[in-house]
């Protein structure tokens, strides 16, 4: 169905007049932040990885709610614990004609590990794959040395390339250590020139990096063709320059509108704001570590008992957070996973605000009197992140835990997190995977980076019952199963307080009156399923 | 000659030190890798990334490494965006210039004929209420200002667009936007607020001189001939107050490309200012680099044509710097 | 003005001294006279910060957020008024303005003072000693203001991180050149003349001269610099503040407090931002209506 006028712009009156309602064929989009680049294969980023699913197809999709659902794969199963099938569609064509086949993603796979300078590299979604099998065109059998449940959403990560890209020698072999058959990739920036077709509902026509990026629709598209016929991103990363373009009519849409404009937008009879639960959890993470820590003076650390840990968490009130701070735009979180998600555990709910208890359990752990404490934070990366930490340290101060806020930009935050300069810090985790292990793998369990486990655990935080279950979780290939795990975890964590869940973040969009669009939990942006309200 | 190598070594010293400076300093600043790699990557994957940015290297040879690329004209390469620091400056670099460009036509289209009406009637409300208004527009922060055009003339007149460049069109092999209507309506605001400063500027400097020019032997004269005082001031004492406010203006050109900072972070326009304070806030190192020293050289080189055209003009500049 | 005007006194000299003239002919102004009061005005609420806010706005022990985001004039349930309102975590506005002030005044006065007095030195140093000495100061002098502050105080500050003290050596570090090169003309034009002379011939000691009668002659243009420079360097902070280089959110001046509240701006909390950007405004204007005066009245050129 195509929708309302097509083609011809109208011409503009004056040069004040005011801005024509944009062409019903036409979006224009407000970011804020823009993509460092269209390569699918270059930066694991939010920004990056949602625009890229206009213009390339990954195997698998992920829906609305991070479900997985089929895309350049038709269907896929576990044949055994470590090995993996996927039968791939058929008749589906890249941008300039090519047939998608198997050969396409076995290319794929082989340049991930091969971006030049990349930032945030994708190989940590394909190096669990030991070997690749191609027994037909359209088939794809793929071999792990230990079970790994978690390729299919591993493999929705990764965007597919067409092989007539690189530059072959011979028949692609995929070999863990180097392919065998390819001399070079495609660059970064022919990605960005638009020089590398993809197979997804959308031609990238123009990229200006910083103003504008322009996307048109791909006739040919094999699945659901999109309304648009032109779609624009603007990036505008400053909040209220964002919503202002917004009230102007230079955009029909922008994502993250600042949480304190949400009631105003709300009234607007010519706006729409949706919002829906994000897969980002905001915490609090404390340096359990039985040795002195830097952000309190005292000879122990008061946070290596468990009883000072669940006092700080009893002393926050959630609700005044979202209501005062968050203008209702969180949910009172009681684990680090959110509701709704794979491996939520219905079970654990939000720490009542109980400051008197907190009082009598600082008591018994031998502190009445409380101590000072420095809570870290960032002030520009999660929504209302400083307000958050200041009214979680006016909190504490109230139970005798007198807080200072030591808040910076976040590239000093997460150096100096690196750094463990913070004895408390607050900070956010979004579970890119959209289930339990995410959170669980890399904020909570005993810190060995080595392995990929603990690698955000910069509070020392360590029960090694836990993280006995979940390795049992990770090597478990049923879903029934795996899920169980999962909420045994979080239920571990949770009873001796290994970290503070504060809330997760609702993400909202706003829109003309005329759009709609389905929160996503991964927070993305994605044109295709802004569509115009019945 | 003496004085002009004299000048010049002296142009390349600043250079080398700044190069020394800037890249001391701000390579030691933060961790890039820690703001850019997946929180889910592993140890493995970090000393990866951090290997194929070069920062494992000491940071001695890390500042050697960028002074064999600088000497083939190469800053770097954006942690961020992949591609050469310098192309990406100077893919943005238009954007700025013509917002540039248009601040001081607006300065000067504005700020003369108040200047002149103000020296002419010094003593006057006009004039003294002219006045008022420069102080007011040296001391009005310049964010401010954007602020409140973006909130008057954008949300709640809805006249004007808030942020961005609009359409461009390509003139002189170059993107512009004050071709199209819409780039031209985009570029109004940003440009009124990045002018607002020199706006004040050169009101100053047209009154000080109308009021140096208004008392010369040769106006008395021709307002003596009878000559109509539109004439008198067109002409007579226009042609010898402008070049004074035209040789500031030009030196102050650099400064209003640095000043562009502010008013680009406020109306999200697409150009150098923008890019640096992004690279900032995002530690992509050698942006900030390249950024610095782009703007060092251009600095250099302009401060050195200023000392050039003075000694050709004052030759007891050149006696006195060779003796 | 005050310990300037007590420096002179301590001179022996009985003629009315530049300094004397430039007070005598500066008070017959009334806007100067006013701008000038309200700015003591303002100093004075600034330094009296914490003995005339209601509240200390970063003891978080006295907030509470259930006060938060009140409109100007409200009282909160116990009936405790806010003038100006309160930011989202209950702060009052009012209070967070004058410890704003506060820092904005501080780094502004502070950062003149310091560079004031190194500009003061290296200038004295560089007439008075003259040859390559002079030469050096005076070439590092010309580079300095070849440059535009902003990108001056980008650069220092993108290297040395956000900090009310980075803030400040990055003022002092723009300003200094100024008076430097102001003091050094004066001090040239001054050595000159025969009351200098005499003291020579007198022998007095080289000190004597240089601090008891080249320095106070040399203070009337520095005062009208350093006035100026006030007003700049309170813009200029609250600029770097906005841009995210300045000062830390922690220790907001009044540049952070407008940039913090332009969010709110936009949703109808026009108080978070607006009263801040009054007050500078304020601040800024007085301090410059009194630096403008100073200099047309030492401008010979312009005097009738």
């Amino acid at each position: 169905m195509r929708y309302g006028l097509t083609g011809t712009t109208a011409l503009v009156a004056g040069l004040l007049a005011v801005a024509n309602p944009a062409l019903a064929a036409d979006l224009k989009i407000g970011l804020s932040a823009e993509p460092s680049a269209l390569d699918p294969h270059y930066h694991n980023l939010v920004p990056n990885n949602a625009m890229f699913t206009h213009i390339y197809d990954s195997l698998i999709d992920q829906d609305a709610n991070q479900r997985l659902s089929p895309s350049l794969a038709s269907s896929w199963k576990a044949l055994n614990d470590t090995t993996w099938e996927f039968k791939l569609r058929k008749g589906v064509k890249f941008h300039d004609g090519a047939p998608f086949t198997v050969k396409d993603v076995v290319f794929t796979l082989c340049r991930v590990p091969k971006v030049p300078n990349s930032p945030s590299a994708f190989t940590i979604y394909t190096k669990s794959i030991e070997s690749v099998e191609t027994p037909d065109d359209y088939t794809l059998v793929l071999h792990t040395a230990k079970p790994y449940p978690l390729m299919p959403t591993d493999l929705s990560t990764i965007g597919i390339i067409p092989a007539g890209s690189g530059k072959l020698t011979g028949p692609i072999v995929f070999k863990k250590a180097g392919c065998e058959g390819i001399e070079g990739y495609p660059a970064t920036e022919d990605f960005n020139a638009g020089k590398v077709p993809g197979s997804g509902p959308f031609l990238l026509k123009e990229f200006v990096k910083g103003d504008r990026l322009v996307l048109t629709e791909n006739p040919a598209y094999w699945g659901k063709k999109p309304v648009w016929d032109t779609v624009t991103f603007k990036p505008i990363p400053s909040d209220g320059p964002r919503v202002a373009a917004l009230l102007a009519g230079d955009v029909d849409f922008i994502e993250n509108p600042p949480s304190q404009d949400l009631a105003k937008l709300r009234k607007d009879k010519n706006l729409r704001v949706v919002d829906g639960l994000s897969n980002r959890v905001i915490y609090v993470a404390l340096d359990s570590a039985d040795a002195p820590t830097p952000g309190i003076k005292l000879p122990k650390n008061p946070l290596h008992d468990a009883r000072v840990r669940k006092a700080l968490s009893l002393a926050i009130d959630r609700k005044a957070i979202k209501d005062r701070i968050m203008s209702t735009q969180s949910e009172p979180a009681g684990q680090i996973i959110s509701t709704g998600l794979f491996g939520n555990n219905p079970a654990l709910k939000p720490d009542p605000y109980d400051p008197k208890t907190a009082k009598k359990l600082l008591a018994e752990a031998g502190y009445p009197k409380g101590f000072e404490i420095t809570l870290g934070t960032p002030n520009d990366r999660y929504m209302n992140d400083e307000k958050v930490a200041q009214a979680i340290a006016q909190y504490w101060t109230r139970i005798g835990v007198k807080t200072n806020v030591d808040a910076t930009t976040k590239s000093v935050f997460f150096s100096r997190r690196g750094k463990k300069e913070f004895s408390a810090f607050l900070a956010g985790w979004g579970a890119g995977t959209g289930e339990a292990s995410s959170p669980l793998k890399s904020l909570v369990a005993c810190r060995k980076p080595e392995l990929g486990m603990g690698t955000t655990n910069y509070a020392n935080y360590c029960n090694p019952k836990m993280d006995e279950v979940l390795k049992q979780a990770l090597a478990t290939i049923d879903d029934a199963k795996r899920e169980a795990l999962l909420q045994e975890s979080l239920a571990l964590v949770a009873a001796d307080t290994g970290i503070v869940p504060i809330h997760f973040e609702k993400t909202p969009w706003a829109m003309k009156k005329s759009l709609t669009y389905v929160p996503r939990v991964d927070q993305y942006t994605i044109a295709m399923e802004i569509k115009p309200a019945k | 000659m003496g004085y002009v190598i004299n000048r010049l070594l002296q142009g390349l010293t600043v250079i080398a030190v700044m190069a020394v400076l800037v890249f001391v300093g701000v390579y030691a600043i933060g961790n890039p890798v820690d703001m850019l790699i997946s929180p889910e990557a592993d140890q493995a994957e970090i000393d990866a990334t951090i290997a194929r940015m070069g920062l494992d290297k000491p940071l001695w040879l890390q500042f050697l490494v960028f002074l064999k690329g600088a000497a083939h004209g190469d800053l770097g390469t954006s942690f961020i965006y992949n591609e050469p620091a310098v192309r990406l400056i100077l893919e943005r670099f238009p954007a700025t210039l013509e917002l540039a460009l248009a601040a001081i036509l607006i300065a000067v289209l504005i700020g003369i004929p108040l200047g002149v009406i103000a020296g002419l009637k010094p003593e006057q409300p006009t004039g003294r209420g002219i006045m008022a208004v420069s102080i007011l527009g040296f001391s009005l922060p310049t964010f401010w200002v954007g602020m409140m055009l973006i909130m008057i003339f954008a949300v709640w007149l809805g006249w004007l667009p808030s942020t961005g460049r609009g359409d461009t069109v390509s003139f002189l092999g170059i993107q512009v936007s004050f071709l199209t209507v819409s780039g031209l309506r985009h570029l109004i605001l940003p440009a009124v607020n990045l002018a607002l400063f020199k706006t004040s500027l050169v009101i100053r400097l047209s009154r000080a001189g109308t009021r140096e020019v208004i008392g010369q032997d040769y106006i008395k004269f021709a307002r003596a001939k009878g000559l109509p005082e539109s004439r008198v001031i067109l002409v007579h004492l226009l042609k010898n107050m402008m070049i004074p406010v035209v040789t500031v203006l030009g030196l102050e050109f650099g400064s209003v490309v640095a000043f562009a900072v502010v008013t680009e972070t406020v109306f999200s326009w697409p150009g150098i200012g923008k890019l640096l304070i992004s690279s900032i806030v995002h530690l992509d190192r050698p942006v900030i680099v390249a950024y610095l020293m782009l703007t060092v050289m251009l600095f250099v080189t302009i401060n050195f044509a200023v000392d050039l055209i003075y000694a050709a003009l004052d030759p007891r500049i050149r006696r006195k710097e060779s003796a | 003005m005050m310990a300037a005007a007590t420096a002179t006194a301590a001179l022996d000299v009985s003629v009315e001294t530049p300094l004397h003239r430039l007070v005598r002919k500066f008070v017959a102004n009334r806007i100067a006279l006013s701008g000038l009061v309200v700015f003591a005005a303002i100093t004075l609420l600034a330094v009296a910060a914490p003995l005339v806010a209601p509240q200390n706005p970063y003891d978080l022990a006295t907030l509470d957020i259930i006060d938060g985001s009140l409109e100007p004039g409200m009282t909160n349930i116990d009936g405790k008024p806010y003038l100006l309102g309160t930011d989202e975590q209950g702060r009052d506005m009012l209070s967070a303005i004058l410890y704003g002030l506060r820092i904005s005044i501080g780094i502004g006065v502070g950062s003149t003072v310091i560079a004031l007095v190194i500009g003061l030195a290296l200038g004295l140093f560089a007439a008075y000693s003259g040859g390559w000495r002079d030469t050096l100061v005076m070439r590092l002098v010309d580079l300095q203001l070849g440059f535009p502050p902003i990108l001056i105080a980008l650069i220092l500050l993108a290297i040395l991180g956000r900090g009310v003290d980075k803030v400040m050596i990055a003022l002092v570090a723009l300003q200094w050149a100024y008076y430097a090169r102001t003091v050094r003309a004066t001090a040239l034009v001054e050595r000159r003349k025969e009351y200098i002379e005499a003291a020579r011939c007198l022998a007095l000691p080289y000190s004597r001269i240089v601090f008891g009668h080249l320095m106070p002659n040399c203070l009337p243009p520095l005062i009208v610099v350093a006035t100026m420079q006030v007003a700049h360097a309170i813009a200029l902070e609250a600029t770097l503040s906005f841009l995210g280089v300045g000062v830390p959110v922690t220790e907001p001046s009044l540049g952070m407090l407008i940039a913090n509240g332009f969010d709110f701006m936009m949703s109808g909390r026009y108080w978070v931002s607006f009263f801040p950007g009054i007050t500078l405004l304020v601040t800024v204007v007085s301090i410059n209506l009194v630096g403008d005066h100073l200099r047309d009245i030492l401008n010979p050129r312009l005097q009738k």
